[in-house]
């Protein structure tokens, strides 16, 4: 077993000892089998010295429990990493930031402890996940969408707090956006509520988010200052039908016009749906597009078209079109509302496009709900408000992949979204990924899940053979290093790579990062919440401590 | 699943590749099942719709059943629901240590007990 270098085998049987006090023997988990099972499954430092693992697990399965648990760990000083369902597999799954920590498994907080459909919010607690919730809301027969990530098997306030994103309309696909009020157990055991939640009997803590002061709910989000045992998040109303259309531009030099106006058809509340960027002419379909030609991967790259794309060879491009017959770039829109009115803002859509010469729309999609069986059968669930896993087929066997993948982690870059960023991005990476000895990937098009700006994604395999992974946590490291020197970031990464991207954020010699350290040194002075979550250690941490 | 996949191609730039599929999927397993009402069913079955359905329920659509399919050809059947070779031990096996990209599930998620109901339900056409 791996304790923290200032736990002592006396202080670790202290702090067991007090949380099975807090919350009963049967749910304090200190045998080699059951301690495992908190591995994260996609560390890319699996089976390396550095892997970060648990040293045990505590399940409270209430908000007292969970404060008895964290004064517990108080008293002997004992490091603590909660989560909510441990399922953000690829960003740090169910292990601790910091090795020999316990983990709080908070999956038995398992109730969904209000849904009204009047004010289009519920109130969950961090065990309950997408699935649950979803189970939920229709066994109430609320007519309310959840916006969930894909795979949706994690939990609202989990994925929420780690800033995720989803598919629907942009207020509601912000996770942390969308959520309306929170209760926290701070690290001294205290019970803390945010917005209007912290006037006792409040009729509005999930109607209005500010409260009266600062409003800290941020604080809370990718940090280490709290637990949060319940959070309120606003429901989208299910619509009366759903449009979606797509947009074809010819010409390589067509995709910065195509961006701006997409994204300003966003911004100004004309598209309400997660637009996206495709490219057919490459084969390379918009995220979420139901009716997509080509799954991504399934048709054999063509090098030299994708050498074309990067070095902007636009001759060699339009050439391929005319032989093909196949747009260089697509534009997905999606449109929530009433039938009448979404028809009517996909006209002034495609009105705004035909500021491109040459630009086509294809024939529209319209939705009603409920969706029938056979819609089922084709759609990107999540675009509808419905949790799925079908997101996994990404990894599994194929004819091509005889055996599955084990994992993966993402470098996934908030990069600006317009079509200049998009081509020297994919450059960038390109480049960097060569310098490592990798193969140049395809090029890609960003997904759009943040108003205003883009994020393109690389995603590494994680294996089980230690010198591969190396290879690809170098890459990592450089990618994120090369982003920052032009001023793009990560919003969010594995565990791994939390001090990495940490240092990038260093304006005002890392100001950010010490405010980060005098809040936590102040709130956590026995430094027991989830150190380095985040990048931020605790004083005791860092001073010759660390991961 | 521990061997080392090949590095040339492993690699790959995607838009939100995490959040595409490559095949149509036809139904999320686990609401729509539970939405349709099996309230009747035995333990072992609402434990396999709860935590098992939405990757390894019958058809296409299913990650799991997919690359299981593709792994015995049909012979056994890709979904778990058809097998009838599954011992008891050997989904308590599958289920505390997970496989390729399934991972383990937690105590606090499939208790020791209901993962006694889920491989009983499981063996139960052995």
């Amino acid at each position: 077993m791996k304790l923290p270098h200032d736990v002592s085998p006396a202080a670790f049987d202290r702090a067991v000892a007090g949380f099975k006090a807090a919350v009963g023997p049967e749910w304090v988990f200190t045998a080699e089998e059951d301690v495992a099972l908190y591995r994260d499954a996609y560390s890319p430092l699996w089976g390396e010295p550095e892997e970060r693992v648990a040293s045990a697990a505590v399940a409270p399965a209430n908000v007292e429990e969970v404060q008895a648990v964290v004064r517990a760990a108080n008293q002997a000083r004992m490091p603590i990493y909660p989560i909510s369902t441990g399922k953000n597999l690829g960003y740090g799954g169910s292990a601790p930031a910091l090795s020999g920590s316990c983990v709080v498994d908070l999956k038995r907080l398992d109730r969904v402890l209000d849904i009204d459909e009047d004010n289009a919010s519920v109130l969950v607690e961090p065990g309950v996940s997408y699935f649950d919730l979803y189970r939920e809301i229709r066994a109430a027969g609320a007519k309310l969408w959840i916006d969930c990530p894909d795979p949706g098997w994690g939990s609202p306030i989990g994925n929420a707090l780690d800033r995720g994103g989803g598919y629907t309309r942009a207020q509601f696909r912000n996770h942390f956006d969308a959520h309306c009020g929170m209760e926290v157990v701070l690290p001294s055991g205290e019970l803390l509520r945010t917005g209007m939640g912290a006037m006792p009997g409040a009729k509005t803590w999930q109607q209005y988010k500010p409260g009266f002061g600062p409003w800290i709910d941020g604080l809370f989000s990718q940090s280490n200052f709290g637990i949060v045992t319940k959070m309120g998040f606003w429901m989208m109303p299910e619509p009366e039908a759903c449009l979606i259309g797509r947009i074809y531009a010819d010409r390589y030099e067509d995709l910065p016009a195509l961006v701006r106006i997409l994204t300003h058809l966003e911004n100004a509340g004309i598209v309400n749906g997660m637009p996206g960027l495709g490219s057919p002419l490459l084969q390379r379909r918009v995220p979420a597009d139901p009716q997509g030609d080509n799954p991504n991967g399934a048709a054999p790259v063509d090098q030299a078209l994708h050498d074309a794309f990067y070095a902007g060879d636009s001759a060699l491009i339009a050439d391929r079109v005319r032989q093909t017959g196949r747009a260089c770039w697509s534009a997905l829109v999606k449109f929530y509302g009433p039938e009448k009115l979404v028809r009517l803002q996909w006209q002034i859509a495609k009105r705004h496009f035909a500021a491109i010469p040459g630009a086509r729309a294809g024939k529209p999609e319209i939705y009603g709900f409920p969706l029938t069986d056979a819609q089922l059968e084709k759609v990107h669930k999540p675009t509808f408000g419905i949790p799925s896993l079908s997101v996994f087929n990404f990894g599994i066997r194929t004819p091509n992949r005889p055996e599955p993948l084990v994992g993966h982690q993402a470098f996934s870059p908030v990069i600006p979204r317009t079509g200049e960023a998009i081509i020297e991005a994919n450059r960038l990476f390109a480049r960097v990924l060569k310098e490592e000895g990798l193969p140049v990937p395809p090029f890609s098009l960003p997904g759009s899940v943040w108003e205003r700006t883009a994020m393109l994604i690389v995603i590494f395999p994680v294996t089980r053979d230690p010198e591969t992974n190396r290879k690809y946590r170098s890459a990592m490291r450089r990618l994120i290093a090369e982003s920052a020197k032009r001023g793009w970031g990560e919003y969010r990464t594995p565990v791994t790579y939390y001090d990495a991207v940490m240092e990038t954020y260093s304006f005002g010699d890392h100001a950010l990062r010490r405010f980060h350290e005098t809040v936590k040194d102040a709130i956590d002075p026995n430094g027991i919440l989830s150190p380095g979550r985040y990048g931020i250690w605790p004083r005791r941490n860092r001073t010759g401590g660390g991961a | 699943m521990n061997r080392l996949l090949p590095l040339a191609g492993a690699i790959f730039l995607a838009v939100i590749a995490i959040y595409q599929y490559s095949r149509p999927a036809p139904r999320a397993a686990g609401p729509q099942t539970a939405a349709k009402g099996v309230a009747a069913a035995s333990r072992g079955q609402q434990v396999f719709d709860k935590w098992c359905a939405a990757c390894h329920g019958r058809g296409p659509g299913h990650p799991g059943t997919q690359s299981l399919e593709l792994r015995y050809k049909g012979d056994p059947p890709g979904a778990l629901e058809d097998r009838t070779d599954l011992a008891p031990e050997t989904t308590a096996a599958f289920v505390r240590h997970g496989f390729a990209l399934m991972p383990p599930f937690r105590k606090t998620e499939i208790s020791d007990a209901d993962l006694a109901e889920l491989s009983a339900y499981l063996a139960k056409k052995r």
